[in-house]
């Protein structure tokens, strides 16, 4: 035996290799030394720190209770700035130098705690004290409460600048996954390898069987462990943290999360999502703290930990150990701590008849066992110096010197990932707890998870389960090879849910340690008629936190159905739903951040934008030019320019972005008779058309123009946000409703680049691209198509405009988009030709009253609403008329499409303002207005430079009944008088554009 | 995560595919002769169903085809799928 000067409690290297080298670290500023395999609470626990954090509610000084994943108290925050990781667990966190841990919720320091005056006051804080308490006064919560509360409850501070860690995704399939790489799922993975199956295994720990293990199981851990390395797909330091449908799993590989922030390599962590056939789960089973006064204090710690601290790193949780149980599995690590050189107290035992062989070697290493005894009270507030037992049939009580207790209430199924599949939980008397009761269809389950206790039983159930997933999947295991001796004869575990205490001393006594939920709490609220183990969770909040009760809630359910009196199998264990531990953000995101988190699609002229300096919105994956701005113009002045060009001269624009569905067949005008709301039979060749499209509720969905190419074959053209939903909205018609239809839909928006050149001067432009076109109007009218050769180019031209002045729309192949855009400029430089963005596009089109579907319109507006009854066929079916004709929807008062003109030219009205009527406006008293009728809502609004003033579209209630009428948009407490009228403010006769 | 077994790509998973909500609803043949009732019947009522349930699936990040899905709302087992115009199974009225 070995104790090294800085680990006093260091008794051996455990499972570290011989000589494991030191490891310097902080925790709460000061430097400790722990060697290569510590996690932060081996190295804290071998250094004799006790005091690891404070509780949440009335901060009571906390220690180390688990050695894994269950862990309520040890909660630390680690590194700093962007590198900051806040309720990073202790019994996780591997130590690696110059690690920087700190325990949370306390202020301003651990020793001296200026909240702790309310463990004082915690009998005043009782089950549903947020609920009765904090109703009432907003000012005392604004002011007093929150602040208080969010300090004294903060677990931990959040990073200060983005995660500057990689992470990733990868996917896995397999024939059987195994979940826990302890004695059972070895086993399981073995037999699965020997049928031929492609195995997975995943186990949370650095390394597999990370539990203590029998000295006669040793042999055959080393050997399965190497066949299972070699057959299998292993990976450790991966915790499953969600199972789903069709046996699916998400797990959480921490890469390198054991290493410095500075040496990291390969990323930080990776999501596997793992698609099995057979899942065998072997997640093994968590131990319950007992329930008895100031079972807090630190220094208690659960048994089954203590046994893995001095297993796994050598370790003693104290020198004088006091051990108290329920079960068997204590004697072995009251016997192993012994050996290891600990004193045993003495080993207390709720049960009054104590059996097998384990009590019997415990008594042998002369160990004074006590049975039907219990500890009732612990003394020390900051470490354990003794406790008090006293026998449950009555009797003297004893005081016991110590500077540990080693606990077991019994031992918790993990069932977390077998509910969150929807499997259901059965109490098992064997294990006094719920075990999964497994249906056809539901995961495998083996080992502690199913119940079983003993290295032999464990073993077997775990290559039963990996035999059953290979039968499943027509395969055979071999029977084990191995030959096992059988477990010592065992004691059952005694359901013991409390220690018998006095009302008063119920406050102190533990259920759930992170959200300090006493038995005190269960009791008010089982009196306050909360029976139900839900109800009971949400007003004492046992069951909530970063642990989500993984200790606390079975004796939580044990002490309601007690108290209810009900049998405890009777109550359902309160639902578990993904993720099974916390998982970071970054992980979930994986490399889908930053540029890579959406696509960005640009048009083929993108770099001459940028070039020309352009700024860019986003409409939806795509960048299109917003404006060009011209040394330092504002967006206004650029805009005000732009649009005096395409007013005045000619303007050009980069409109390749708008969605382009070559619809073919000879059923094509069929098609396009039943989604557009007009009729296109008759729409000649070469002709264009304005289409509106209606979802079946009659609400309008997508708008644009629509031409002829051939007798057989239309070009469709879509708002840019909406091509891809347009192309889904056809193809569901067309194979879910209408297959009979000989029509097919392809998508040509990347093939087409679209040049735009909108102005008077288009044709002058135009015409010097394209000699050989007659430009005339009547050769070429408004609405028309022609194929032709521009500037060299085979092209397609439509005079379509959506400014309203004369306009051409050139389509060529994508990659002469740039030859095209060269030579407009060039034969344009003459007129003055000006690039514009969307911006401009904008004002241009709400000069002329054309909507924007999806900002003039939000899916409730139809057609007629927008006042565009002219686009509706009286004579056809298409789809949603019927619903133009609803009651709702045929109604006269409905918010109808006008245009606002302000009182005042030079009020603009801020986009999205609400309408009042003259009448509501007086009323309104600011800041805080009583309610007065909305009227409608402004969509659009602009200052429009052509005009001189500003305009705006807004849809309004019986709008088109109210030409004339003063209205008032509200925007910022400022009403702003505006009169409403038609929503063609510019060239009303289209002269300009027809021209 | 469903595995949905799309009949033109095979198995993949169910973000690749986006749900359409209950099969067998036909477009009436005249809308225009129902009443509002009817056409809202059509338009908006939906089976909420316990049990095995026909519902249409589009492999929108694949082939982009339709199909028919009967799959079970409680275990989400999917027993069988089928092209579009196909009966749903007996026990699926």
């Amino acid at each position: 035996m070995t104790t090294t000067e800085t680990n006093p409690l260091r008794v051996s290297n455990g499972r570290g290799e011989s000589g494991a080298q030191p490891v310097r670290f902080t925790f709460d500023g000061r430097s400790y030394t722990g060697q290569v395999g510590d996690t932060l609470a081996s190295a804290l626990l071998a250094n004799g720190v006790r005091v690891v954090g404070r509780s949440l509610k009335s901060h009571r000084p906390r220690g180390i209770l688990s050695a894994g994943f269950e862990e309520p108290n040890a909660l630390v925050q680690l590194g700093s700035g962007a590198y900051a990781e806040p309720n990073a667990l202790a019994t996780r966190v591997e130590i690696y130098p110059g690690l920087e841990a700190s325990s949370v919720n306390r202020w301003p320091s651990l020793s001296f705690d200026a909240f702790a005056g309310f463990g004082l006051l915690s009998r005043f804080m009782p089950a549903g004290f947020y609920y009765k308490t904090f109703l009432g006064s907003r000012t005392l919560w604004d002011r007093v409460y929150e602040p208080i509360l969010r300090r004294m409850a903060g677990f931990g501070r959040a990073p200060t600048a983005a995660d500057p860690d990689d992470y990733d995704q990868r996917h896995l399939h397999c024939d059987v996954l195994v979940v826990g790489g302890g004695l059972a799922g070895l086993a399981a993975a073995r037999a699965a390898c020997d049928s031929g199956a492609k195995v997975a295994l995943i186990e949370d720990q650095p390394g597999l069987a990370a539990q203590p293990i029998g000295a006669r199981t040793k042999d055959w851990v080393d050997e399965i462990i190497k066949v299972v390395r070699e057959k299998a797909t292993v990976l450790t330091r991966t915790t499953v943290f969600g199972t789903y449908d069709g046996g699916f799993a998400a797990a959480l590989e921490r890469v390198s999360d054991h290493v410095a922030p500075s040496s990291r390599a390969g990323g930080r962590q990776r999501v596997w999502l793992i698609r099995a056939k057979q899942t065998v789960l072997a997640t093994g089973a968590i131990e319950r703290p007992l329930v008895f006064s100031n079972n807090d204090r630190p220094g208690v710690i659960l048994a089954g930990a203590a046994h893995t601290y001095l297993d796994r790193h050598g370790v003693l949780v104290g020198r004088k150990i006091v051990a108290f149980t329920n079960n068997d599995e204590t004697y072995a690590a009251a016997i192993a701590l012994k050996k290891a050189g600990a004193d045993i107290v003495a080993l207390v035992d709720v049960r009054p008849k104590l059996i097998g062989g384990l009590v019997a070697s415990a008594k042998k290493e002369g160990i004074r066992v006590l049975a039907g005894h219990a500890v009732v009270d612990v003394e020390g507030r900051r470490a354990v110096r003794g406790v008090t037992i006293a026998g449950l049939g009555g009797g003297a009580s004893e005081r016991l010197s110590c500077d540990a207790l080693i606990m077991s209430g019994g031992w918790s199924s993990a069932v977390h990932l077998f509910s969150q599949r929807g499997g259901k939980l059965a109490f098992d008397p064997r294990a006094a707890g719920f075990v999964p009761a497994p249906k056809p269809g539901d995961p495998l389950c083996a080992g502690a998870l199913a119940g079983e206790s003993g290295d032999a039983a464990v073993i077997t159930s775990g290559h039963a389960a990996g035999a059953k997933a290979a039968a499943a999947l027509g395969k055979t295991a071999p029977p084990p090879p191995w030959g096992l001796p059988e477990d010592p004869q065992r004691g059952a575990t005694h359901p013991f849910w409390r220690v018998p205490v006095a009302p008063d001393a119920e406050r102190k006594c533990y259920i759930d340690f992170q959200n300090d939920s006493t038995l005190a709490d269960i009791s008010l609220t089982v009196r306050e008629g909360f029976t139900h183990p839900e109800h009971v969770k949400r007003y004492t909040l046992t069951g909530f936190g970063t642990d989500q009760g993984k200790t606390g809630n079975i004796n939580a359910l044990g002490n309601i159905a007690e108290r209810v009196g009900v049998d405890i199998g009777d109550l359902a264990p309160t639902t578990f739903r993904p993720p099974f531990l916390p998982v970071t953000f970054g992980a979930l995101a994986g490399r889908d951040k930053g540029a890579l988190l959406d696509p960005v699609r640009i048009t083929a002229l993108h770099d001459w934008h940028v070039n020309a300096g352009a700024e860019f919105e986003d409409v939806g994956q795509w960048k299109r030019p917003w404006y060009y701005p011209r040394g330092n113009e504002s967006l206004d002045e650029a805009v005000a320019r732009e649009c005096r060009a395409v007013r005045e001269g000619v303007g050009i624009l980069d409109a390749s972005t708008l969605g382009k569905i070559e619809v073919i067949g000879p059923d094509a005008a069929t098609l396009l008779n039943r989604v557009y709301t007009n009729a296109w039979s008759k729409l000649g060749v070469g002709r264009s058309r304005y289409g509106l499209m209606c979802h079946e509720d009659g609400m309008l969905f997508d708008d644009g123009t629509t031409t002829r190419l051939a007798e057989t074959r239309f070009l469709m053209t879509t708002t840019t946000g909406n091509a891809a939903a347009v192309l889904d909205w056809l193809e569901e018609w067309l194979q879910t409703e209408w297959p009979e239809l000989k029509v097919y839909c392809t998508s040509v928006t990347d093939h087409w680049a679209t040049v735009a050149l909108a102005g008077p001067r288009a044709r002058d432009v135009l015409a010097q691209l394209a000699p050989d076109v007659a430009l005339d109007n009547e050769s070429f009218p408004f609405m028309s198509y022609k194929e032709a050769s521009v500037a060299g180019i085979d092209a397609r031209i439509f005079r379509i405009s959506f400014t309203g002045e004369l306009s051409y729309e050139i389509n060529v192949p994508w990659h002469h988009a740039q030859h095209l855009w060269n030579a407009a400029k060039a034969a344009g430089a003459a007129h003055g030709i000006t690039p514009y963005g969307t911006e401009t596009m904008h004002v241009l089109r709400a000069e002329k009253g054309y909507p924007i579907i999806g900002q003039d319109t939000d899916g409730t507006v139809t057609p007629l609403d927008l006042g565009m009854g002219w686009a509706v066929s009286k004579k056809k079916d298409f789809l949603g008329k019927r619903s133009l004709a609803r009651l709702d929807t045929a109604r006269a008062d409905r918010k109808q499409f006008v245009g606002l003109r302000t009182k005042n030219p030079a009020d603009v009205i801020p986009e999205g303002a609400q309408i009042v009527s003259a009448a509501s406006v007086g009323q309104i008293k600011l800041p805080q207005a009583e309610p007065v009728p909305m009227e409608g809502h402004v969509t659009s609004s602009y200052f429009s430079t052509a005009l001189g003033h500003s305009i705006a579209l807004a849809l309004v209630r019986n709008g088109f009944a109210r030409t004339g009428e003063t209205v008032y948009a509200v925007a910022d407490g400022k009403p702003i008088a505006a009169e409403i009228g038609s929503t063609v403010f510019y060239d009303p006769d289209g002269t300009r554009r027809d021209g | 995560m469903l595995l949905i077994n799309c009949p033109h790509c095979g198995p993949r998973d169910e973000t690749e595919f986006h749900v359409g909500g209950e099969a067998h609803i036909a477009r009436p043949k005249k809308p225009e002769d129902l009443t509002d009732a009817q056409w809202a019947d059509y338009l908006f009522m939906r089976k909420n169903t316990k049990g095995w349930f026909a519902e249409r699936w589009v492999h929108a990040a694949g082939c982009r085809r339709w199909f028919n899905v009967e799959r079970h709302t409680v275990t989400h087992e999917i027993r069988r799928i089928y092209p579009m115009g196909d009966a749903p199974s007996d026990d699926i009225a």
